[in-house]
């Protein structure tokens, strides 16, 4: 009796403690709809989304948020463009090809690379390459599309690289096995038993590394230029809505209208990445290769 | 002994994971179109001799050979000797049925198309001889495009076999193929055996005793890394020459 009594405390401590993440993170979400609703009382919804004009403190003030939109799409785009190839052929490179030796340095480097802090990254973007970029390409700033999709992209490279990664560990040895068996080579075998395999994994990989890149915040800050305009080129700058709403926030005054539209535009920032995550969530189980043999 | 019409041999081989001994000094001969059974209490070194006849222990790190394995009349081991060219030709079923995680027709040409057979036609007549060798096509040739994981554990097995027939190999490994199956599974792949020693020579491992009585012409039996006797499996199992082989098939030890 006394045990029982134990064991129903315990497991209620657990449930507590799991509990206060889920609270913690649910009240966080309602008060942001708290604090971004109101502004949709001086702007219609759709003229918020699809507005270009940011222009927050003039009198009469216009909050469209589109070139924010298209702002933090684009960098996110530039990025997986050069982080998805990076990312999953460094982890087909980790996993199936290095030797040991190799694998034991490489993998945590590119660990580590998560571990930069974005800030470091960001010093990196303004004091190297945005020079070089204006330098090289002879454009007015270095602070732009591209200096931001790159950095962004070293951001997300880890990410994806490290989970593709367990995604192709995962493939059973069997599938690999019996490849070889066939007569496949090491390269046949990768690209179509390991790689197919491990595709719901890798997808997820991807998607996740998208979310990372879209709500990073100090590298767009820092590199993206800050141009709340639609771009032409990707030598143009932009201000993608974490750096919109990180540099704006200070200088807001405490729910004024402006204050009200920056937690809007969080809102709809949480909704991209809740999004991408429910992606990638319902990609990892749609696309599950069943295991190997049931029997 | 029988070298009239072998169609691999072993000769000394000695194998090493890194500094441990697994096979010493085997010296075999396997016959053309007869079903080899290769047995042994666990950890004899059965499965690894067996995978040094198509060089999957090269995917294994820190392994060595010793010895010479020849197989019509070159030593596959000789450098220069491409492993892929030898699996192509040596095929292999494993202890666990282990069909890729895609359609049935795309298992059975998975093999062939590595090989450059790119016709449908040709494609379509493969997969269809290949699974009637394997006696499968009857229950398999309305559900070709389904996913080769919805099939039980013994059409599985079968497919595998079907699969590695499929690249018209030479010699067919089998490593434990019944292990994992139910009796009638087993029956069934031990009908097959049978069936497809006429084109094929097979070598198999096994654990069951009576399965290499069954299906066997000759009989190696391993104990700590040796062959301790290779001969007929008729008279291995019931006038053996060593001693230790008796033991072992009495069940004294093992």
């Amino acid at each position: 009796m006394k045990r029982k009594i134990k064991e129903t405390i315990i497991k209620n401590i657990f449930l507590f403690i799991a509990l206060v993440s889920i609270v913690i993170l649910a009240l966080i979400v309602i008060f942001l709809f708290i604090e971004g609703i109101p502004v949709f009382k001086v702007v219609s919804i759709k003229d918020f989304i699809f507005g270009i004009e940011w222009y927050p403190t003039y009198d009469p003030p216009s909050f469209g948020i589109w070139s924010l939109i298209v702002g933090s799409f684009i960098v996110t785009l530039c990025a997986s463009v050069i982080a998805i190839p990076l990312g999953v052929l460094s982890a087909v490179y980790i996993a199936e090809i290095a030797p040991p030796l190799i694998k034991e340095v490489f993998k945590p480097v590119v660990e580590l690379l998560a571990g930069l802090p974005s800030v470091v990254l960001g010093f990196f973007g303004m004091a190297v390459m945005a020079p070089w970029l204006q330098a090289t390409f002879d454009i007015p700033t270095g602070l732009n599309i591209v200096n931001a999709s790159m950095l962004l992209a070293l951001m997300a490279v880890p990410t994806i690289a490290s989970i593709s990664e367990d995604a192709l560990y995962s493939v059973p040895q069997e599938f690999k096995e019996a490849s070889y068996a066939l007569g496949a080579t090491r390269f046949e075998t990768i690209a179509r038993v390991i790689v197919p395999a491990a595709l719901s994994g890798i997808s997820t990989a991807v998607i996740l590394g998208m979310a990372r890149a879209i709500g990073e915040t100090m590298v767009v800050l820092m590199v993206a230029g800050g141009a709340a305009a639609i771009p032409e080129s990707i030598f143009d700058s932009v201000r993608p809505m974490p750096a919109s709403i990180a540099a704006e926030m200070g200088e807001a005054p405490f729910r004024s209208d402006h204050y009200h539209a920056l937690f809007a535009t969080g809102i709809i920032l949480f909704g991209l990445t809740l999004s991408f995550n429910l992606i990638a969530d319902y990609v990892s189980h749609k696309f599950k290769e069943v295991g190997s043999a049931t029997l | 002994m029988r070298t009239n019409d072998s169609i691999i041999q072993t000769k000394q081989v000695n194998f090493f994971y890194g500094t441990f001994k697994a096979l010493i000094d085997v010296t075999m001969d396997f016959e053309k179109n007869k079903v080899t059974a290769l047995i042994g209490p666990s950890g004899c070194g059965k499965s690894t001799l067996l995978r040094l006849l198509n060089r999957m222990n090269d995917l294994i790190d820190g392994t060595r050979v010793e010895g010479e394995v020849i197989f019509e009349g070159t030593n596959i081991y000789d450098t220069g000797i491409d492993p892929v060219d030898i699996r192509r030709r040596i095929g292999m079923v494993f202890q666990k049925p282990n069909p890729f995680p895609k359609t049935i027709f795309d298992n059975i040409t998975y093999g062939p198309k590595l090989n450059g057979v790119r016709s449908k036609d040709a494609q379509e007549t493969l997969v269809q001889q290949s699974l009637e060798q394997a006696s499968l096509w009857e229950e398999v040739k309305d559900i070709l495009n389904r996913s080769a994981m919805t099939l039980s554990g013994g059409q599985q097995q079968r497919l595998c076999i079907a699969r590695a027939l499929a690249m018209r190999p030479d010699v067919l490994l089998m490593d434990e193929p019944t292990s994992a199956l139910d009796p009638i599974s087993t029956a069934k792949i031990e009908e097959l055996i049978a069936e497809l020693k006429r084109n094929y020579t097979i070598i198999i491992v096994t654990h069951n005793m009576q399965q290499a009585a069954r299906v066997s012409d000759y009989t190696g039996f391993f104990y700590l890394g040796k062959l301790i006797e290779f001969n007929p499996t008729e008279k291995l199992f019931t006038k053996p020459d060593e001693k230790q082989t008796e033991e072992y098939i009495t069940g004294r030890f093992g």
